[in-house]
């Protein structure tokens, strides 16, 4: 297999004259939690749609395995929609074995399966009642049985992590973490950085439909603008201003932060830094996924400024 | 990671979809209840039928005291002449006689002679038995008028009994319509059009029921929309069957049973037949249409307004029959409507139950429908398609059927 795991190639999409995605691409390695970040209405939800065939696209392919993604393939995609939603009136049992002889397990494997995923969840106590009759965090949780009941190759999940309480939020950590130890490539969108970083291995940000930034978190961090903090007490007030390639970003006490252009030599600002007494700390600082994301979003709104 | 190749063949969607719409429906209280109430509805008409038919005696009663005594038997004979139905009972006097009349086991009571008819009622005097009345004073008097002439009234009247027109047989032979098959006609018209709102009108809801809960889109992701709606569709369809089927089993073995209905058993199964076939037709023609109309809306609210239009042509046809293929089983219009399509459902099986339709009607209207089912198939699925995704306002029916 040339390609494996899924690959969203170069998929476009517009309602009328708005720009849904343009040349949407990346990959999820097998075995890849792979997380999908970009703010409201930047096409994630539409990429996933159309990943699932819920949406069509207007160009571009999505593959599995070297393949394009036909009807059968996405029986074996695990799906949670970001419009959270079961049958309400229906029991949890009935219905996640409804879902799962859907994708096409029979009667007996769903039946199990049902039973296995439930109990791992933590609502194997609530299989004879109405999903309506569950709490909002319970419902989130055969929500996500209902992705997962069918025991599928890859998992699609839009915002799994949004509206959980603690505890939800590690067992769904942790089953996604699972389900990737098993190589099975997980993508995920979120708007909890921190969580997405602490569990990615790679991160991609879209911004108005295209993939901005795509690689490891460490990647991303490395890869950005090098920043220096460096605490040097007896430090005049302006001391690094004049150094070439150099902006200060701000002074905290005795803690300055600079940015150095492309190209600039941190040694030159160590050297500088020394002149002006001792130097208690000289640390490159990464950014955050945070940050990193912020200065995609904020690339954007100066190119609208402009 | 090897698991095998899902092969799911297309109407194995369907069926899940289906087989899920029949246990859930099925299993609900409410079917259960409405079902049962209209098994016991249909049991009791059956029964109050039987009663109020059972009571028929003589259309009325006539005392008579003895001096009125001659007067009876040329009554009863007249009552026959005309159609009426008239039993005596002679009374020992007048006393006897106001008394029954009070009590009300006499209708009229004959009084003084039999030279001419007195009558004494307690409050009015029946139309029917007043023309019977008199008829048999104008025979009285003829007689009278025959005897003056040396005349022999019983042969005069003999006479006049056995002048009979002659009738040729007529040039079409119109056909002969049976009150109870009347009867059955407006029974399947009612039955027909109420499976056709209440199936009809669950689908478009159970349709709104997973645009609300946003379940469709996860149902999207395994099945395509036409699966949905087809399993969505039969399902509903089948359990409506269960109950069309019931109710008409239960109600013509409950009228054959107790002597209500006296038609042949082959008629009675006959008409059961139609009706089922109709229903079929009829709910597959109309469920699609509502089902691809309540995909446009998001809210159960507006699930009435968005199935109006396609409602408006069912209870346009039931109106029309309902109102007047009883007393007119033969009307023009009626008969016209009934082979159009969207009419048919409603007005065919009843003008099929009162019997009497020429046979290519049956088929032209059976094979129109057949006909039109799969480009409604067609058009449905498109809007369904398009507007089943689109949460919020209400999707125009131009928009739906536009986007591709």
């Amino acid at each position: 297999m040339s390609e494996p795991g899924l690959v969203i190639d170069a998929v476009s999409k517009r309602y009328g004259t708005v720009v849904a995605l343009e040349k949407m691409s990346f990959d999820v390695r097998p075995g890849e939690l792979f997380g999908f970040v970009g703010s409201n209405g930047a096409g994630k939800t539409t990429t996933m749609r159309i990943a699932l065939g819920v949406l069509a696209a207007d160009a571009g392919e999505v593959r599995f395995a070297g393949s394009p993604v036909t009807h059968e393939t996405r029986r074996h995609i695990g799906y949670m929609p970001e419009e959270r939603g079961l049958y309400p009136k229906m029991k949890v049992g009935e219905q996640l074995v409804y879902l799962a002889r859907l994708h096409g397990m029979s009667a007996a494997d769903a039946k199990a399966s049902t039973q296995r995923w439930t109990e791992r969840l933590g609502v194997a106590g609530r299989r004879d009642d109405e999903v309506q009759k569950l709490s909002l965090g319970n419902q989130q949780r055969v929500q996500l049985a209902a992705a997962l009941v069918h025991e599928p190759r890859i998992l699609v999940l839009d915002e799994p992590f949004s509206g959980l309480d603690p505890v939800a939020v590690d067992v769904m950590s942790e089953v996604l973490k699972e389900k990737a130890g098993e190589g099975v490539p997980v993508v995920f969108s979120s708007h909890q950085l921190d969580l997405v970083e602490r569990l990615c291995d790679r991160v991609g940000i879209v911004r108005s439909g295209r993939m901005e930034a795509l690689g490891s978190v460490a990647e991303l961090r490395a890869g950005g603008t090098v920043r220096l903090l460096v605490t040097a007490p007896r430090a005049p007030e302006g001391w690094a201003a004049a150094l070439p390639g150099v902006t200060v970003l701000g002074r905290d006490g005795s803690v300055t932060e600079l940015e150095l252009a492309d190209g600039a030599d941190d040694q030159a600002v160590l050297r500088a830094a020394l002149a002006t007494g001792p130097v208690h700390e000289f640390a490159r600082k990464l950014p955050s996924l945070t940050e990193l994301f912020r200065s995609v979003v904020t690339e954007h709104h100066q190119e609208v400024a402009a | 990671m090897s698991a095998p190749d899902v092969r799911m063949s297309p109407m194995a969607g369907v069926g899940l979809v289906a087989t899920r719409e029949i246990s859930t429906r099925l299993k609900s209280k409410a079917y259960r209840i409405s079902t049962l109430v209209q098994l016991i509805l249909i049991v009791a008409a059956v029964v109050v039928l039987k009663l109020v038919s059972g009571s028929s005696g003589p259309d009325a009663t006539v005392g008579y005291v003895p001096a009125a005594a001659p007067l009876s038997a040329p009554l009863v004979a007249t009552a026959k002449s005309v159609g009426q139905d008239i039993a005596t009972e002679p009374v020992a006097n007048d006393q006897e006689g106001l008394a029954k009349l009070k009590d009300g086991s006499i209708d009229a009571l004959l009084v003084q002679g039999a030279d001419r008819v007195h009558v004494q009622v307690q409050k009015d005097l029946d139309n029917n038995l007043k023309n019977v009345l008199t008829v048999l004073e104008g025979q009285i008097a003829l007689n009278g008028q025959i005897t003056g002439l040396g005349g022999d009234p019983a042969k005069v009247h003999a006479a006049v009994a056995g002048a009979t027109i002659d009738e040729l047989p007529p040039l079409e032979k119109p056909y002969d319509y049976n009150g109870q098959q009347l009867v059955l006609g407006i029974v399947a018209g009612v039955l027909i059009y109420l499976s056709l709102l209440l199936n009809g009108q669950t689908v478009a809801q159970g349709v709104v029921e997973e645009k609300t809960s946003r379940v469709v889109e996860l149902l999207l992701s395994t099945i395509k929309p036409w699966q949905l709606m087809a399993g969505k569709v039969l399902g509903i369809g089948v359990v409506g069957l269960i109950q069309m089927v019931a109710i008409g089993v239960v109600g013509l073995a409950a009228g054959l049973g107790l002597g209500v209905l006296t038609i042949s058993v082959s008629a009675a199964i006959g008409t059961v037949v139609w009706l089922v076939v109709w229903y079929l037709l009829g709910f597959f023609m109309y469920s699609i249409v509502f089902a691809a109309l309540g995909a446009l809306v998001s809210r159960q609210e507006d699930v009435g307004g968005a199935v109006a239009p396609a409602l408006m042509l069912v209870i346009a046809g039931y109106v029309v029959g309902i109102s007047v293929l009883p007393s007119d089983p033969s009307n023009k219009f009626a008969e016209v409507l009934s082979v159009i399509p969207v009419f048919a459902p409603t007005l065919m099986p009843m003008r099929l139950a009162m019997g009497g339709v020429p046979v290519w009607e049956a088929v032209v209207s059976v094979g129109l429908v057949v006909l039109l089912i799969p480009a409604l198939i067609w058009l449905a699925a498109r809007i369904y398609r398009n507007a089943v995704m689109r949460t919020g306002a209400k999707v125009k029916l131009s928009e739906a059927l536009r986007a591709a």
